[in-house]
């Protein structure tokens, strides 16, 4: 590097790159030793993968796995708002109710209430509504046990991420919603919800990446998701290996568009900010 | 509980015997103090001794515990059904709020909207008017405060002077018939001191009823009607800056004035 100016000449260190050409050069022959056992051992029919990847009832699959996702992902986020709205405000009786919910639901496994939910039908045999009777086993099926499992055991950990978001904004800026004449909800979800979105959203991308992954527990119910479908197919060609390979391209394939999405819309929620455009700080690992 | 009268005509504040503690920590101790209509109350004191705290019971952003407050024609946090007074639901304190402007330490704008949205947020999100009504009443608020060519611009755009300045835009955008000030320029360099005091000297003109806690004690002398020297949350000596400031016959008041001085 050469200043402009005055011709002063700083020399590069060259230490630093060959370590770097070395760390390099070893995880590539990592990955290739790994790629050279899996493929070299001539197991794998990739074809099969091919011919399955797109097969109608692993594109049902992939239908099911982001149908879960999506409306778990939106229920959880009005549900979640309203248990932090709860867990913040100044009623005790609702803070107590909001971090129950909070407690039991974040407490135990989503596998554990799926499979609850699904089985609900051994000491609830019937609900009754008004003159209305129905069997519980009618309105419990694989999809919505999964469903209500999976949305009301998110909700608990979206519930901390939007708390976290709600506290992290000035209190001021209430003060100031109010003082112009909003009723304390308005202000809410006006000003400071608003603000909040910005802690939310890297946070909230984190729980979407990790419920996208978690809908594949709800095959043990026989929901017929990504994993479900190709786990069935698999038991029946007995492509076991394939079939969960097809199942992971298409679960990585989610999650990287998912990724995506979330940094685009972190970026967007940036613009006009003072912290626009600011960089992380870098460790400095040579 | 009753009440030995309600509010005079011409008072739009009226405390009798305010009272408010935090936990067991007793930070205003009886209060008694009144704000005529069109008058500029100024309220000074030591630090700690509960200005902020009697500002802010006025629009209910504290409760009190004991004694009255008497904003207008009503008992501020209760409302009157039949002859007795309930406990003031939120929405009307919210509007109640809405008649009554605040500008804060730290301004407090909404940091997410322009200088332009920050006038007209309550005009819009509060008093539902139509974006272009409130957008000529914003700018035309702007220009008054002298910044009508950073409509555009978002708080961390502006300067200290500029954001305190579009605040009290914001404050006064719903005419309020009260405005409340908590310390407006402590948190300005000094040299922006001077542009929020012109601003906050022209609404003075204009005969706008308002509170102003402050240090700014020759500010308070130039325009002040009334002055109230608050100390160990009680009012120690009340009347016209002449009386208070300059010719004050109370220990404390002299001993204060002349520390910040
Ligand atoms: N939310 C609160 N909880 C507990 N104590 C409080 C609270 N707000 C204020 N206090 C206490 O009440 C007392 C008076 O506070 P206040 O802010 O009204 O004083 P002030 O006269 O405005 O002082 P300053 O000039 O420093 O702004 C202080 O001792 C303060 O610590
Ligand atoms: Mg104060």
């Amino acid at each position: 590097m050469k200043t402009a100016n005055t011709g002063l000449r700083i020399h590069r260190r060259l230490a630093p790159r060959l370590a770097n050409a070395a760390l390099a050069a070893l995880a590539l022959i990592v990955v290739l030793g790994m790629a050279e056992i899996v493929i070299g051992s001539g197991r794998i029919r990739w074809n099969i993968i091919v011919e399955y990847l797109f097969a109608p009832a692993v594109l049902n699959g992939v239908a099911m796995t982001l149908m879960l996702t999506l409306v778990s992902l939106l229920g959880s986020m009005m549900l979640g708002t309203i248990l932090a709205a709860m867990r913040i405000s100044r009623n005790r009786v609702l803070e107590t109710i909001a971090s129950a919910y909070v407690w039991f639901f974040r407490g135990t496994p989503v596998l554990v209430q799926v499979v609850f939910w699904f089985n609900l039908g051994l000491f609830l045999p019937q609900v009754t509504i008004g003159s209305l009777s129905l069997p519980i086993n009618s309105l419990v099926t694989p999809t919505t046990a999964a469903l209500l499992g999976l949305l009301l055991n998110v909700s608990a950990f979206m519930c901390e991420v939007i708390r976290g978001g709600l506290i992290a904004v000035d209190n001021g800026q209430t003060e100031a919603a109010l003082s112009i004449g909003m009723t304390p909800t308005r202000a809410l979800l006006r000003i400071v919800l608003p603000q909040a979105v910005r802690v939310i959203v890297p946070a909230a991308g984190n729980l979407a990446i990790d419920l996208l992954k978690a809908t594949s527990l709800v095959y043990v119910i026989g929901t017929r998701e990504i994993l479900g479908t190709t786990q069935s197919i698999a038991s029946q060609t007995f492509y076991v290996i394939e079939m969960l390979i097809v199942a992971s391209l298409w679960y990585l394939f989610l999650v990287s568009i998912a990724s995506f999405g979330q940094s685009r819309l972190e970026t967007y929620l940036a613009r006009g900010l003072s912290t626009a455009g600011r960089e992380l700080p870098r460790a400095n690992l040579g | 509980m009753t009440f030995v009268q309600e509010n005079h005509q011409d008072d739009i504040v009226r405390m009798k015997g305010l009272t408010k503690a935090f936990g067991a920590h007793l930070v205003l101790k009886g209060v008694d103090l009144t704000v005529r209509r069109g008058e500029a109350s100024f309220i000074i004191g030591p630090s700690g001794s509960g200005k902020s705290t009697l500002l802010r019971c006025v629009n209910s952003l504290e409760t009190y515990n004991d004694g009255e407050l008497w904003v207008e024609d009503y008992l501020v946090g209760a409302e009157k059904r039949g002859d007795a007074w309930y406990e003031a639901r939120p929405r009307v304190t919210a509007a109640r709020r809405a008649r009554i402007g605040m500008v804060f330490q730290r301004f407090n704008l909404f940091p997410n909207m322009t200088a332009l949205d920050n006038v007209t947020s309550g005009l819009r999100m509060v008093l539902g008017q139509g974006r272009r009504e409130a957008e000529d009443r914003g700018r035309e608020l702007l220009d008054r405060v002298g910044l009508l060519d950073r409509a555009g611009a978002y708080p961390a755009q502006l300067s200290g002077g500029q954001q305190q300045r579009v605040a009290i835009a914001r404050a006064i955008a719903a005419r309020p018939s009260l405005i409340l000030f908590d310390e407006p320029t402590s948190a300005l360099d000094p040299e922006l001191v001077g542009e929020v005091l012109a601003v906050m000297r022209d609404l003075v003109r204009e005969g706008m009823t308002m509170m102003v806690v402050t240090h700014e004690i020759q500010f308070a002398e130039e325009v002040g009607d009334t002055v109230h020297f608050i100390d160990g949350g009680r009012v120690a000596e009340s009347g016209t800056p002449a009386d208070v400031i300059r010719a004050s016959r109370n220990a404390r008041t002299s001993e204060f004035l002349a520390r910040i001085r």
